[in-house]
């Protein structure tokens, strides 16, 4: 089982024939992923990594069944390939891109909408399906089979917290990035929805930062419709009000979006709080359900 | 990138949105000749952020002197922290109504929301929800005429302000949109004799878009420690504690603040050299951190794309070109870790496997608790 994508998912990487497109392709193949075709305008007919290539996202979709796509374009092109894809059909797009202008993110979300079509990402690490199907950049030693599903907006913090799980030997269902932007596709709601569906998800982490308000939204949700234990960790609890840290989602403003707000929304909805990361397999432990 | 009050009424005009008649100006004498043909003038600081009338930031003078002394007793003060350098003076309106009207991308909505309120002016923030009209846009639609009647119709404006107000309001998204703002707010949206008018104007411009906005001002609210580490590709941020921190990614740059924090040590900086910092990367960031004279430096890499044996090689270059006389806990994990940890054995340097040991030591070695 697990969410969104899955041993069987077929992918089309857009913008293979690049430096990063040609390394994660190769390192995605490595991991087992069905990659049955790229994408790369000009250079259609051409082979990357033993994977054909096109010159089209149409032109891919006619030769192969396509499932999911995963964008390695630059920013200024990103919106372009983004629409292509959706326009051909693809009804999950990882877009690993960062420094893509709001405007355009917001573009791709509203066709993204009229077609069915989900978006992780942009500004995302990906998404993998433990031991069947990874669409991403994360390293791949890290992510093994096992009951606990992640959702996170942040990419290096999730690996920490694989990284210590795996090291207190709990593997993971689905790890999905919904995307360190202003605007993604995803949210926690979408993800927690899939996650309490799954029968092989057992708890769920979730992962969030200061800034914003879909950790208080999720908890709203956790309330009414997850029965499946949640754990939770939020990164920028010391974070000073109005500085932006990196990620645009993360920064404080007008008193919204602060560390204790989204702690305080977390636990009335019964969530299990880490006040530290590598705290989270303890919690597990404590849950006594393995 | 925010952008000053006057610059944003710059944009208005060439967008067709009414502003008031003035000018900006950077010494106190200047108020003399403007405020002669202006006449009744309200003089207002430039500094970025809000409730500059409660900051004191805000007056009004009716003549020459008078101006003057306002200027004088703004220009080069601080106003909510920051200095004002820079004063607008413009005509006083007569103002009737004080209306609120802002354009903003909403990451729930995952595209821009329209906000408008009867109540606009100084205490905006106080103001009930129900009192504030609140109309998502579809970005592939955009502001057609019937939204312009419906909030009008909502802000209870008649008459010829509401054909006023349906001719700027397309004017306002077009600006929005054309110029990849984050956000453009006019608070307050003024009737005075008749007239609509932008009586003020915040404006933020998308920081990704600016490659695409050569013609706008440049606006610079970074010092110089934080422009220097975004010209070569880091995210820094000053803060005022002695540990020097670096981290690959926000999530886990924020993490590293958390902890040292939890053990009770205080972070100098965020400094998050990205998911795939290179040797030359690794190097400058190692560099910016030391030029801010620390007490500790923690190095804490989890690496996914980036590469530990390409940290320890930017530490070992840094270390071998300039004498390091604060310690340095350095915790590797990830893609090529026993090859980085090998480089720093090799040269009698421990590398921490686990953040939380790592960062109990920094605390330590930054009380000077330990050698």
């Amino acid at each position: 089982m697990a969410i969104f994508i899955n041993s069987d998912t077929r992918v089309v990487v857009q913008g293979i024939t690049g430096k990063q497109g040609r390394f994660h392709t190769q390192q995605m193949l490595k991991y087992g992923t069905k990659i049955v075709a790229g994408v790369s305008p000009g250079k259609g007919g051409q082979e990357a990594e033993g994977v054909p290539v096109y010159d089209s996202v149409f032109a891919a979709a006619k030769e192969h069944q396509v499932d999911a796509g995963v964008l390695f374009i630059p920013a200024a092109f990103a919106k372009d390939a983004a629409l292509e894809a959706i326009d051909a059909g693809l009804k999950l797009l990882v877009c690993i891109t960062e420094h893509i202008p709001l405007h355009d993110a917001a573009e791709i979300m509203a066709f993204a909408k009229k077609r069915g079509a989900t978006i992780v990402g942009p500004n995302t690490f990906g998404i993998v399906s433990s031991g069947q199907c990874k669409i991403g950049i994360m390293p791949n030693q890290f992510f093994t089979p096992g009951p606990v599903g992640i959702v996170a907006r942040s990419g290096t913090l999730s690996y920490e917290i694989v990284g210590n799980l795996s090291h207190a030997g709990f593997g993971t269902s689905t790890v999905v990035g919904m995307g360190g932007d202003r605007i993604v596709g995803l949210n926690f709601i979408d993800v927690l929805t899939q996650f309490e569906q799954d029968p092989d998800t057992k708890v769920i982490i979730l992962v969030g930062e200061i800034g914003g308000s879909s950790e208080e939204e999720a908890a709203e949700y956790i309330k009414e419709n997850i029965s499946k234990p949640v754990v939770a960790y939020i990164a920028g609890q010391s974070a000073p009000p109005g500085k932006r840290m990196g990620h645009a989602g993360a920064i404080i403003e007008r008193g919204k979006g602060t560390y204790q707000g989204k702690i305080d929304a977390l636990k009335a909805a019964g969530v299990h709080v880490a006040a530290l990361p590598y705290e989270v397999p303890n919690i597990i432990r404590e849950l006594n359900i393995f | 990138m925010k952008l000053f009050e006057y610059m944003g009424k710059d944009l208005f005009r060439q967008y067709g949105i009414p502003t008031p008649k003035g000018k900006v100006i950077r010494t106190a004498g200047e108020a003399g000749p403007v405020t002669e043909e202006l006449g009744n003038v309200v003089i207002k600081t430039q500094i970025l952020s809000g409730k500059r009338g409660k900051a004191g930031g805000i007056k009004f003078a009716d003549q020459s002197s008078d101006a003057i002394e306002a200027a004088n007793s703004i220009l080069g003060k601080e106003f909510n922290g920051l200095v004002a350098e820079e004063v607008l003076i413009e005509e006083k309106l007569p103002i009737e109504k004080e209306l609120y009207l802002a354009i903003v991308m909403e990451g729930s909505l995952r595209g821009p929301i329209l906000l408008a309120s009867q109540y606009g002016g100084m205490d905006i923030e106080e103001v009930p929800e129900a009192n504030i009209i609140k109309m998502p846009i579809d970005i592939h639609v955009g502001i057609q005429p019937y939204l312009c009647r419906e909030i009008a119709r909502k802000l209870e404006l008649t008459g010829d302000i509401q054909q006023q107000f349906s001719k700027m309001l397309p004017n306002l998204y077009r600006l929005f949109k054309e110029r990849d703002c984050e956000m453009v707010e006019i608070n307050p949206l003024v009737i005075a004799d008749g007239k609509l008018v932008a009586a003020d104007a915040k404006i933020t411009i998308d920081d990704e878009a600016l490659y695409r906005q050569p013609d706008l001002p440049k606006v610079e609210e970074r010092n110089e420690a934080e422009q220097k580490a975004h010209a070569i590709g880091l995210s820094f941020v000053q803060l005022d504690g002695d540990i020097a921190i670096m981290a690959n990614g926000a999530g886990i740059t924020m993490a590293t603040l958390d902890v040292i924090n939890h053990y009770g040590g205080s972070p100098a900086n965020f400094l998050d050299a990205g998911g795939g910092a290179n040797v030359e990367q690794t190097a400058a960031a190692l560099e910016l951190l030391l030029s801010t004279n620390p007490k500790a430096i923690f190095i804490n890499i989890f690496g996914g794309i980036t590469r530990c044996d390409d940290v320890a090689r930017a530490f070992l270059q840094v270390n071998s070109q300039k004498s390091i006389d604060v310690p340095v806990v350095i915790r590797l994990v990830g893609t090529n870790q026993e090859a980085g940890v090998k480089l720093l054995q090799e040269q009698g340097i421990v590398a921490y496997e686990h953040m939380q040991e790592a960062a109990m030591k920094t605390v330590a070695l930054a009380k000077g608790m330990v050698e």
